[in-house]
């Protein structure tokens, strides 16, 4: 990064990413959403969004709040469902079958697209550890060397320095930043294709917010990432990709989507200009 | 400035303020502090009372009134009296209390988690507010109809359950009988008791499981976890001790049961281990059965058994509040 | 470019999570197997009877569930699977008394109901007697009596001790409050003997309703209490704010602006008070020597209600005092559930 005397604007801070290649191990073919709607109830809130999602990117979406981003993001790993009056319409493929599909077990699903949420929740009944590994026993999946495993997700979070030498301590006793890094940590335990992030910064401090933005990027090689966010420069340091979401009365629309440079430096619709320049949200 | 520049700056002290009630409003104050401290007169009368009549026998009798097994009054009710001392000892029907109570919590406590469990995480939306209400309602039912239904109707099925019980399992000491008489036995109270907290362990089990955290919950699921498996992980380590804390409030509310116990349990005065035979009592049943014809000194006796149900049942249902504050505010 | 919602043809809503028809085929043929699998486990072993027939479905539908879950989705999904169906099952045990309770009340209370049972008392009658001679007349009005005197001593405690401990919330608070739910865990028996003991009991006393309607009172008021407790502090502060803004003293707030905000809400509280002590019969065997005559005055002579009559015609033990029990106990039923259903809408009413 060069030193800059001027304050970096949202384009400049994008333009950085443009050449950023898509990680080279991440597993899969990505993931596609095809003409999502979701309803609660009679009410329409979210209409006709198609996005894809290559694998080893990491895409975010923005827009002001109650435009539909986090139902949009809950459609993607059937978290969705659990609202009693919640309905959909579309597909999701994941490596081309649609998750929707009759017979499809749900559990397993949600063990390839995995979920982080706004405020970091940690189990307080289990150590560092245990939480770490909750993954596994929740599942049941055997694996021969869980310490190693305990330890790569630690160290793929950006947490392993800070509590190696505490993992029996409690799993509420970290600071705010920390449990959400253990909260990520414990996602990788079960090794998903997919990481969905709902606005995991927005109840940290800016410091805190750093790190896992570093963590972000190099989860990106392995893994296709999807991240809500309402913080326009955190989009614009980290996404390859940017999905403006708006909802004007309608139910909630994908407005425009490209490279973040482009969505920042050259957005070809009017509304996600207004937003991206603060003239609104 | 710099730091040691602003420490130097003397701050000003706060203002004391004060304000003067109204008359009017002390009045309010002390008539509303007045009707506030009738829990703690009403409580500690009782105490007070029951204690002052039954102390002579407390005394006479000493500790052996709790562990003692004899009752009985040398002064019959018209006055006569015999020659063998009067002896009061409530050991067997402390026993008694405590068994039937164990009984109905080892049967009732299970299948309220069970219930709760059900309300919250398994029932469908349309059904659930009836459930709820049915339990509800069955809460609100009075004792004595418990008695009645569990004499008339539950028994028949009850002695029936007890001999199968007997039957095949009759080798364990708790379910062999000395004598094959499975008529109103410890087990078929403990049955009844079980049925009546059955409502109470429910609700408030299911308040308790009502406050996990959905973050939490919503993370377990995240993770790929099963209906059982997230409740395994989360909701049951949650509400452990509220749980547990209503279990020892149903358990209270066995302890001191009178009139359901008393129609469906042959008060015999033994300590009663097996439970499938029917002999039994306990202190809240004693305290009926011999009231009618008592001496003036039995009486006393009785005050005093009084006064340990007061105190028994009072720790217990202590100890299970501070239990289920705990969990309630924690999920705040 | 905007496009108005009647132009696009947007899909309808689904809920693909739902099971298809295909879906289900291995579900029907669980249940034949479960009927199948029930019936043999009858016929064969020593399964018999209710009892028999309800485990059997039991762990026929635990066996198949699991197994087919586990067939398509794993070990973890047969165990959540065998779970799903066990609690089910401890729940059907927990609803199946109610059933039975409100089904043999109507079935054998209404035998003894004739018109005569709600005009006359027992002072000509035994227990004993046919039921169509005598009445729990005298249990009615015993019973309403002694609700009233008991409603009039406790609502105001109750009320009181609930406004002490949200508007003025002085000294002792956390101790009254710990004081309120111990006093909901004394055994009714205790109420009745502390009153016996300590009213009545070496001071030539006899036994009336007065000396009952206390015992009750002792019952009544942590339910109230508790109750009203909780109601108020469902008002929001802004109320108590904008009274004591106008320049209210804080009695006139809560009388005339928290108190009557929360006027349906104490109401429910009065009527669980009520509900909680009418079926009561331990404090009344100790207090008012269940007179079996008509009896206005409740400070004087023994006074009947419907809980001592019942109590006296289930020890009675012959056909007709059983029959003259259910009887009874129909009518304490049906004002309990009254008093239910009344607090409930009033609950719902509120919100």
């Amino acid at each position: 990064m060069t030193e800059n005397t001027k304050p970096s604007s949202l384009a400049s801070v994008a333009a950085g990413n443009a050449n950023r290649t898509p990680g080279k191990h991440a597993m899969g073919t990505g993931l596609e959403a095809r003409s999502i709607h979701a309803w609660f109830g009679k009410n329409h809130v979210l209409a006709d969004v198609s996005l894809d999602f290559a694998a080893g990117t990491v895409t975010a979406l923005i827009g002001p709040s109650g435009c539909g981003k986090s139902t949009f993001i809950r459609t993607l790993n059937r978290m969705h469902e659990f609202i009693p009056t919640a309905a959909m319409a579309g597909e999701v493929l994941l490596d081309g079958r649609d998750i929707y599909a009759s017979g499809v077990d749900v559990t397993k699903i949600r063990l390839k697209i995995g979920m982080v949420f706004q405020k970091p929740n940690p189990f307080p009944s289990m150590t560092i550890g245990e939480n770490v590994l909750s993954g596994l026993k929740l599942a049941q999946l055997k694996r021969s060397n869980k310490e190693e495993l305990m330890e790569e997700c630690l160290v793929r979070a950006g947490l392993w320095n800070e509590v190696k030498d505490r993992l029996d301590a409690h799993g509420g006793s970290l600071s705010g930043g920390q449990q959400q890094r253990l909260c990520i940590a414990r996602s990788l335990a079960v090794n998903p294709q997919v990481l969905l992030m709902d606005e995991p910064c927005s109840a940290l401090d800016p410091g805190s917010t750093l790190r896992i933005e570093e963590t972000i990027r190099e989860l990106s090689e392995t893994m296709t990432i999807i991240i809500v966010t309402h913080n326009m420069q955190q989009a614009a340091r980290i996404s390859d990709y940017t999905a403006f979401f708006l909802a004007d009365g309608h139910p909630g629309m994908m407005i425009e989507t490209g490279p973040t440079s482009e969505i920042f430096s050259n957005p070809k619709d009017e509304r996600t200009e207004n937003y991206v320049t603060g003239r609104f949200g | 400035m710099t730091l040691a520049e602003a420490k130097q700056i003397n701050a000003p002290t706060p203002r004391v303020i004060t304000t003067k009630p109204r008359t009017s409003d002390k009045i309010f104050r002390a008539v509303i502090f007045t009707g506030a401290l009738s829990s703690l007169v009403i409580l500690a009368a009782i105490a007070i009372f029951l204690g002052l009549r039954g102390f002579e026998i407390l005394a006479r009798e000493g500790l052996s009134f709790i562990t003692g097994y004899e009752w009985y009054s040398s002064v019959n009710s018209d006055g006569t009296a015999s020659e063998d001392p009067s002896v009061y000892g409530i050991g067997a029907m402390l026993i008694g209390t405590i068994v039937t109570a164990l009984i109905a919590v080892s049967i009732g406590v299970p299948i309220s988690i069970a219930a709760a469990l059900y309300l919250n995480f398994y029932a469908p939306i349309s059904i659930r507010g009836f459930l709820v209400g049915v339990i509800d309602l069955m809460a609100a039912f009075p004792s004595i109809l418990f008695g009645l239904w569990g004499f008339n109707v539950l028994m028949p099925s009850g002695e029936y359950w007890a001999k199968l019980l007997h039957k095949y399992l009759g080798w364990i000491p708790l379910f062999d009988v000395s004598t094959p008489f499975f008529s109103r036995s410890p087990f078929i109270a403990g049955l009844v008791l079980a049925i009546m907290i059955i409502p109470i362990v429910t609700s408030i089990a299911r308040e308790v499981f009502s406050q996990t955290p959905l973050d939490r919950i919503q993370a377990a699921y995240a993770l790929g976890a099963t209906k059982w498996s997230m409740i395994r992980a989360v909701v049951l380590p949650f509400g452990y001790s509220g749980v547990v804390g209503g279990a020892m409030l149903g358990l209270g509310r066995a302890m001191g049961e009178t009139v359901a116990v008393f129609t469906v349990l042959n008060i015999i005065f033994q300590a009663n281990f097996q439970i499938l035979l029917g002999a039994g009592g306990n202190v809240a049943s004693l305290i009926i059965l011999k009231f009618g014809e008592a001496s003036a000194e039995e009486i006393k006796a009785l005050m005093a058994a009084g006064l340990m149900l007061f105190l028994l049942t009072l720790l217990v249902n202590m100890l299970a509040d501070l239990l289920v504050n705990r969990t309630v505010k924690q999920g705040r | 470019m905007i496009m108005s919602a009647t132009t696009l043809n947007y899909p309808k809503p689904q809920k693909p999570w739902k099971p298809k028809q295909k879906d289900l085929i291995p579900t029907y043929i669980g249940i034949l197997a479960v009927l199948v699998g029930t019936w043999a486990l009858v016929e064969f072993t020593g399964f018999a009877g209710k009892l028999g027939a309800f485990a059997s479905v039991i762990i026929c539908t635990t066996i198949v569930s699991s197994f087919l879950a586990g067939r398509s989705r794993g070990r973890q999904a047969a165990k959540n699977a065998a779970v799903a169906s066990i609690i089910t099952a401890l729940t059907l045990l927990a609803i199946f008394p109610v059933i039975s309770i409100l089904g043999t009340v109507l079935v054998r209370g209404t035998k003894g109901l004739y018109v005569g049972f709600f005009t006359t008392d027992m002072g000509l009658a035994s227990v004993n007697d046919p039921l169509n001679v005598g009445g729990i007349l005298h249990a009615i009005i015993g019973t309403f009596i002694m609700i009233v005197i008991a409603t009039l001593i406790s609502v105001p405690l109750g009320i009181s001790t609930a406004i002490y401990l949200t508007e003025i919330r002085g000294p002792g608070s956390r101790l009254i409050r710990f004081l309120v739910q111990a006093m909901s865990g004394v055994p009714s028996i205790v109420a009745g003997l502390f009153i016996y003991s300590s009213i009545i009991s070496g001071s030539g006393r006899g036994f009336n309703g007065l000396w009952g309607a206390l015992a009750l009172s002792i019952l009544m008021l942590p339910t109230v209490a508790r109750t009203a407790e909780e109601v108020l502090l469902l008002i929001a502060q802004d109320l108590r704010e904008a009274g004591l803004a106008l320049g209210a003293t804080q009695w006139r707030t809560v009388a005339m602006v928290v108190v009557p905000a929360a006027k349906s809400g104490l109401i429910t509280a009065m009527i669980l008070g009520i509900a909680r002590i009418a079926g009561e019969t331990a404090p009344l065997l100790f207090t008012t020597g269940g007179g079996d005559v008509t009896n206005l005055n409740p400070t004087d002579g023994v006074m009947g209600s419907i809980p001592y009559a019942i109590w006296k015609a289930l020890i009675s033990g012959s056909a007709e005092s059983n029959a003259r029990a259910w009887a009874s106990i129909l009518v304490l039923l049906v004002l309990v559930m009254i008093l239910f259903f009344s607090a409930r809408r009033l609950g719902k009413a509120r919100r």
